[in-house]
């Protein structure tokens, strides 16, 4: 009777420790309160001055991130890489295409090489605080519309107005929609570049992350991409593939990434069944994301495994340009933009890897003889400790290189001008301006030329019931037929022994057969015996 | 005239079909592991495989002792006394019908080439086959302590060298049962303990030393 009785007791105090802890997780802070935040507000630098009133470390916190510079040196070789100059084989690139581009920018009016990196006011607050009704538009340099604005011009697009003084007084932390209306939308759409980061994550089931899941963890990006000082931690120019590590106790101070698997869950994670020390050793060859993320694209948005930009500029009887959809009503062509190849529910390429990826730039010279031409490469060292097999992503493109210089170029195609492809579909325009733009010398000669990149796999954590099974990688055709560096029983077999072994199993078979058949053959001899 | 002798206690004959069952069951569930055959997905092979290897190590302990405790260890000192006769009756003579050269009795159960047969399980298919898969099931462990010549895939390959001696004594010595005084006659006495010796197999044992 004692036990039932305590019960409700119990209850009440984990009711009570609800109840204290649920207002602590929002703030403590009122914004709608503030008479900073009444307006009115013409711009978003507006807006920005006035958190910046309280706020004052928030700006030189953000302009020291990538978030802000777009730009990254590859601490491997040195590389300047980040968004702005870097390419890819999906949009390819971002310069001349800026006000497009960086729609996806935390800042305001970068539209060009003019832009003002130091001032402050530029820092757009609102693109990641915001809790709804705020929408950067693409062409705008990274405004929202602040008056209902057709674009692009004539399109028949119509965007805002904004209500700078809602959107403002009603701030909150970062969520999955504020980080995903960037990160989702890579590559000028839903799940175009990742794979493992697209709109369904917003309101992830179970099945499909079992941390960001509403009827999961309901985590936010920045449950794992733990931030401080606005810097958010991880990175897929520097993975850090290998964490071989326990887990990070509460308030330790340690330079290691928050947002790996290990940083909550450590090393040895598997604690139930026959096979847990055995699943725990598999850790030294395989990252978590290998099983765990059984395939990618899982919630019904698809992603580009493929993009051929060559096919672009095709235009119907009309002189228009088209889209032609598949049977589920995605695109797969576009006049913009060529031919398209999607995929759901992807299974995983798998490779080495210690984190390290060097880039091919505006500058490296590719050998097309020998296409695909890689746009990263992924290091790692088969079997080595510094390395894992990783999931990734393998996106198949087909965009224009110079055929002198032999260099991958940049395309102007975003802004409706005379040289943008999307406009004009002239390609040679297109890469004069946008080769122009990027410093990036262009003989005039191209051709189109196959790429590939790779893109790592990581979120989209399924529950571990739809882990992969032990026969999904140990068999003949397993999805690491071709990874090389570990045995892999089941797979790997010793031809030599399997034919000595088997040879002299069939010469003993045969022995005893042919023994016994003569044993038959001499009974009647015998039993006259 | 026909004369019944026990001639396989209790425990032995458990130990023998234990043994036996465990071992074809590894032979099977290895071979799934293996690749050969995919009757057994690898997840459920591997945790029948351990299973198995685990009871067959504990029954081995408690057969060790009990050769020990009981001296019966002593059936499998070779010998190469009339080892010849016994080539010569499996090569030619069974055909016409000899007498079998060897006469069992409880204390010499085994005729020399069993004695060679078991001892060389004993002495070298077994510890292989041990020795090779206990360091397959704790290589992780063991992975540093390793010479750099010897990894995963010497470790399987040796072990898997095991199975296939295995597999072909298992052969053999299944054939071999059914060269009794009719086909079942061996596996009758290894199932009751009692074997039945036949008038012109029947010697007085001789009498034993010390």
């Amino acid at each position: 009777m004692r036990g039932q009785n305590s019960r409700p007791g119990l209850r009440c105090l984990v009711g009570l420790v609800l109840l204290w802890a649920l207002p602590a997780l929002a703030s403590t802070a009122d914004h709608r309160q503030f008479a900073e935040l009444e307006g009115p507000f013409a711009s978003g630098e507006e807006v920005t001055e006035a958190c910046l009133g309280c706020h004052t470390e928030a700006a030189e916190e953000v302009m020291a991130t990538r978030h802000w510079t777009w730009e990254y040196h590859n601490p491997l070789d040195g590389e300047v890489l980040g968004k702005k100059s870097m390419l890819n084989g999906f949009c390819i690139a971002d310069r001349s295409n800026e006000a497009f581009c960086q729609s996806c920018h935390i800042g305001y009016g970068w539209e060009d090489e003019t832009f003002d990196f130091s001032n402050p006011f530029k820092v757009d607050c609102l693109s990641c605080h915001n809790t709804g009704d705020y929408k950067k538009v693409a062409g705008l340099a990274g405004h929202p519309a602040y008056e209902r604005t057709e674009y692009p011009p004539g399109s028949g697009k119509f965007h805002g107005p904004t209500d700078l003084v809602e959107v403002a007084r009603n701030v909150g932390p970062t969520s999955r929609e504020t980080c995903g209306s960037c990160h989702f939308y890579g590559g000028g759409g839903d799940g175009v570049k990742h794979g493992d980061l697209d709109s369904s994550l917003v309101d992830a089931h179970r099945d499909l992350d079992v941390h960001m899941a509403v009827d999961g963890g309901d985590f936010r990006c920045s449950t794992c991409h733990q931030t401080e000082s606005h810097a958010v931690p991880g990175s897929r120019i520097q993975v850090s593939a290998v964490d071989d590590n326990r887990a990070i106790r509460r308030g330790e101070q340690t330079d290691r990434n928050p947002a790996t698997c290990q940083a909550c869950h450590g090393n040895a994670p598997h604690e139930e069944g026959p096979m847990a020390t055995r699943l725990n050793e598999h850790t030294r060859a395989l990252a978590c994301q290998t099983c765990h993320i059984p395939t990618f694209a899982r919630g019904g948005v698809p992603t580009k495994m493929g993009w051929d930009w060559s096919t672009g500029g095709q235009l119907d009887e009309d002189g228009k340009p088209f889209q032609r959809k598949d049977d589920d009503g995605h695109v797969i062509y576009d006049s913009k933009k060529g031919d398209f190849t999607l995929g759901e529910n992807v299974v995983t390429e798998y490779v080495w890897f210690n984190g390290d990826v060097t880039f091919t730039t505006t500058e490296t010279e590719i050998d097309p003889d020998n296409a695909p031409v890689p746009i990263n490469t992924y290091h790692g060292t088969p079997g080595g400790e510094d390395s894992r097999i990783w999931p990734v992503k393998l996106f198949h493109g087909k965009q224009p290189y110079d055929t002198v210089h032999n260099t991958l170029l940049v395309p102007h195609v975003a802004i409706p001008d005379d040289s943008a492809f999307w406009f004009n579909f002239d390609w040679a325009k297109a890469l004069e301006a946008g080769t122009e733009a990027a410093g990036q010398p262009f003989s005039g000669e191209f051709d189109f030329v196959e790429t590939t990149m790779l893109w790592p796999i990581t979120h989209m954590v399924a529950p571990d019931e739809q882990a992969l099974k032990c026969g999904s990688c140990h068999a003949d055709e397993g999805r690491l037929a071709d990874v090389e560096g570990v045995w892999l029983p089941g797979r790997d077999r010793h031809q030599l022994l399997d034919r000595f072994g088997f040879g002299l199993a069939g010469l003993m078979l045969l022995g005893v057969l042919g023994h016994g058949a003569l044993r038959i053959a001499t009974r009647n001899r015998r039993k006259e015996h | 005239m026909s004369q019944r002798v026990y001639l396989f206690t209790r425990f032995e004959r458990f130990w023998h079909w234990g043994q036996a069952a465990l071992v074809l069951v590894l032979l099977f569930s290895g071979f799934a592991i293996r690749g050969y055959h995919d009757l057994l997905h690898f997840g459920p092979a591997v945790r029948l495989h351990e299973t198995a290897a685990w009871l067959l190590i504990g029954l081995w302990v408690f057969a060790i002792f009990w050769h020990f405790t009981t001296g019966q260890w002593r059936q499998y000192i070779p010998t190469l006394e009339r080892i010849g006769a016994m080539v010569r009756f499996y090569a030619y003579g069974i055909f016409l019908g000899e007498p079998h050269p060897y006469r069992q009795t409880p204390q010499r159960k085994h005729n020399p080439l069993q004695r060679l047969a078991y001892l060389g399980v004993k002495l070298v298919i077994n510890p292989l086959v041990w020795v090779t898969g206990l360091a397959y099931l704790f290589w992780e462990p063991l992975r540093e302590l390793a010479p750099a010549w010897l990894g995963l895939e010497q470790v399987a390959g040796l072990h898997v060298l095991g199975a296939f001696l295995m597999l072909a004594f298992v052969i053999i010595h299944v054939y071999l049962t059914t060269t009794g005084h009719t086909p079942l006659a061996h596996i009758k006495a290894m199932i009751t303990g009692w074997e039945t010796l036949h008038d012109d197999e029947v010697i007085e044992p001789r009498p034993r030393k010390g």
